[in-house]
């Protein structure tokens, strides 16, 4: 039997991996599509309205509350419950797809936002290369040195953040007011506190690496799909990147990873990735367990996620022959427990959509007129509880 | 011709009913292939879409019929109205420029002179082009990180840093008109062609043999005669204008900071973003209706 599977690019290489190796062992066979980012969200609507949904498909983890709440997924609750390792899988994850007491997820991929650092550049900038930023302020100093020294040519820049990228602001700005122990949304995720002062503070330090030109003249104009390009080409001195990408860096490149920091220190992560389940109109619910409960076995995490340096999906699988052996990955595993991945049934229209009201807030924040910040929080909220 | 009458009357006096009523089925027969096909692809689409309008519409499961809170929600849609007013206002530039620019080209290669059909068909070539993919031709060209156009421009000393090509709001406008007109202004060259074609040449003649100059003869003539092509192109490239979607979508991608947002990309927002189809739908007969209106009028003043 042949089961069909979505998966979205931004998280392509690890679902790929794990299809070939279980198409390689089983009977049963996967056939497995890749959706570009940008269009998952509307493809997955249009599938669901002509009822024409994959048997199993992978959502961005912040969509998954919605995607539940609108009948997407299976309720697998009983599947989950009679797996011996339940209660060691992503707890954030975990959450996210869990309605109503009600379980209909399991994790897919886990991709943390940290921040990476070129030790060349570090070196040629006279910074200590194996010092990465332990604040955001020290981070903003790293990268305006970098830019100083070594930017007067316009190829090598201090950071870089995708500017007019909704998703990308959430998942690189957001780590910083967590670890200063501030919150952006109320716990159900139906009132916005991005007005607040932590927050203001972070928007405040970014502006001003904006201001100083440290983040690259293209910051502003990055929507999203190529704000991961320039890192790997050693243009950028420190930015956040996606842990996804560790794995994917150039093998001669030296990279320093070190988790994201609030304005005076703190350590936390944006928790993202995908979550996987089961569609609520598959004919092949079992075949499509079978196959979704292998991606969270031993042999799938540590065989195919562990060893290309991926973030697992299971707590008690952290600590494995392959992470022993870069201790870069066993510090990205360990912050599975500090992150966050915030909830709200409303997120993808609020906070990823361009047209929503954050990449607005987040706009004007960074570049415009940051005294309509309060005004445009109000938005959030009222978007959220649309 | 009394004769006929009288026949034909006779004849329907004569022939049983039976008879008329067979020739009635036949009609139906014959006009039965394109009654289906309008039924299936034109009436039951506009039924359905009217009815989702009229309910609370999920991705999976039951409706439910809540009319009319679809369509009072407009007035508390910010993006919408301001999608309206970007779009009125985008149409209104593109019709005028495109017009001028397809009216130009039609002269240029309307004679037929050595080279003429190189030039009519490099004209034409762009409107063979997907509007997705010269969406992505554009972004790629006018992309500040990788694009070419940046580089030639500072070679040549026109600009000295990158253009901000669809950074700022002006911007992003002009060079998403610079593509439709690119992309359609041949389309709407060949168009005009074909009514530049039809004008009979004896009145130029009669025109230049009365001492007319070329510019007497352009407003006295060729416009005049060209009117009702002309108005088959405003009214392609006014609705055209204003169901706009794929040229934002791709290029822009509604911004910088929902600037170029049309009224399509709004319906699409509401249908796929936010899962409300019912709101969709109610936008979308708004925009038909408005869309019927204003071509009837268009009829009716350009005929």
């Amino acid at each position: 039997m042949t089961i069909t599977m979505w998966t979205r690019a931004a998280t392509q290489t690890q679902s790929e991996r794990l299809v070939a190796e279980y198409n390689k062992t089983h009977k049963n066979q996967v056939k497995l599509t890749v959706i570009p980012t940008d269009n998952y969200q509307p493809r997955i609507a249009a599938a669901a309205g002509a009822k024409q949904l994959p048997d199993v498909f992978a959502a961005d983890v912040i969509f998954v509350p919605n995607y539940t709440s609108q009948g997407l997924f299976m309720d697998i609750t009983d599947r989950i419950a009679a797996l011996p390792y339940k209660d060691k899988l992503a707890p954030s994850h975990m959450k996210l797809g869990t309605l109503d007491n009600r379980q209909y997820t399991l994790p897919h991929t886990l991709d943390l936002s940290v921040w990476f650092w070129n030790k060349d550049l570090y070196e040629k900038a006279g910074l200590d290369p194996e010092q990465g930023p332990k604040s955001l302020k020290e981070f903003a100093q790293h990268a305006t040195t970098i830019q100083e020294k070594l930017g007067k040519d316009g190829k090598v820049h201090g950071t870089f953040f995708g500017g007019n990228c909704g998703g990308c602001y959430v998942f690189t700005f957001w780590p910083s007011v967590w670890a200063a122990g501030a919150q952006i949304m109320n716990d159900e995720g139906t009132t916005s506190l991005n007005d607040q002062p932590v927050m203001t503070e972070v928007f405040k330090i970014w502006r001003e690496l904006y201001e100083k030109k440290a983040t690259g003249p293209t910051a502003k104009e990055e929507q999203g799909p190529t704000w991961t390009g320039f890192f790997p080409k050693g243009e950028i001195g420190v930015m956040p990147m996606p842990s996804t990408t560790l794995g994917l860096m150039p093998k001669e490149m030296k990279i320093g990873v070190t988790p994201i920091a609030g304005p005076d220190g703190g350590e936390s992560t944006f928790v993202g990735g995908d979550s996987l389940g089961i569609s609520a109109t598959s004919k092949n619910a079992d075949a499509a367990w079978e196959f979704i409960n292998w991606t969270v076995s031993d042999q799938a995490q540590v065989e195919v996620m562990a060893k290309n340096k991926d973030v697992l999906a299971r707590t008690d699988l952290a600590g494995n022959k392959y992470s022993a052996e870069d201790p870069r990955v066993v510090m990205i595993n360990s912050l599975v427990a500090k992150g966050q991945t915030p909830f709200a049934l409303r997120f993808g229209q609020t906070y990823n959509d361009p047209q929503g009201p954050w990449l607005r807030l987040a706009r004007e924040a960074v570049f415009g007129d940051a005294s309509k910040v309060p005004q445009l929080n109000a938005e959030i909220t009222k978007s959220l509880q649309q | 011709m009394t004769l006929t009458v009288t026949r034909s009357r006779r004849a329907a006096h004569s022939a049983p009913s039976a008879r008329w009523r067979s020739r009635k089925v036949q009609g139906w027969l014959y006009a039965a292939p394109t009654a289906v096909i309008v039924g299936v692809l034109f009436i039951a689409p506009l039924v359905l879409v009217g009815w989702m309008s009229l309910n609370r519409w999920p991705l999976l499961g039951q409706a439910t019929f809540n009319a009319p809170a679809n369509y009072l929600k407009i007035a508390d849609n910010p993006l919408f109205l301001d999608a309206v007013v970007f779009t009125l206002k985008y149409t209104a530039i593109t019709t005028v420029l495109l017009s001028g620019v397809a009216l130009g080209l039609a002269l240029l290669v309307q004679e037929r002179r050595p080279g003429v059909a190189f030039f009519r068909t490099a004209f034409f070539l762009p409107g063979a082009v997907g509007f997705a993919a010269a969406g992505l031709l554009f972004y790629g060209m006018l992309n500040n990180d990788f694009g070419p156009i940046d580089p030639m421009l500072q070679a040549l000393g026109i600009t000295s840093e990158p253009v901000k090509w669809i950074g700022t709001p002006n911007m992003a406008l002009f060079s998403t008109i610079t593509l439709v007109i690119w992309r359609f202004a041949g389309f709407n060259m060949l168009i005009l062609l074909t009514g530049l074609q039809a004008i009979p040449t004896e009145v130029y003649e009669a025109a230049r043999s009365d001492g007319a100059n070329r510019w007497q003869i352009f407003t006295k003539i060729t416009l005049p005669l060209l009117r009702p092509t002309l108005a088959l192109m405003l009214i392609l490239s006014v609705t055209g204008s204003l169901l706009a979607f794929d040229q934002f979508f791709v290029f822009t991608n509604g911004g910088p900071d929902n600037s170029t947002v049309s009224m399509v990309m709004v319906v699409y927002r509401d249908a796929f973003f936010r899962f409300d189809l019912g709101g969709a739908a109610a936008l979308s007969v708004v925009l038909l209706v408005a869309l019927v209106g204003l071509n009837t009028l268009m009829m009716r003043r350009l005929r």
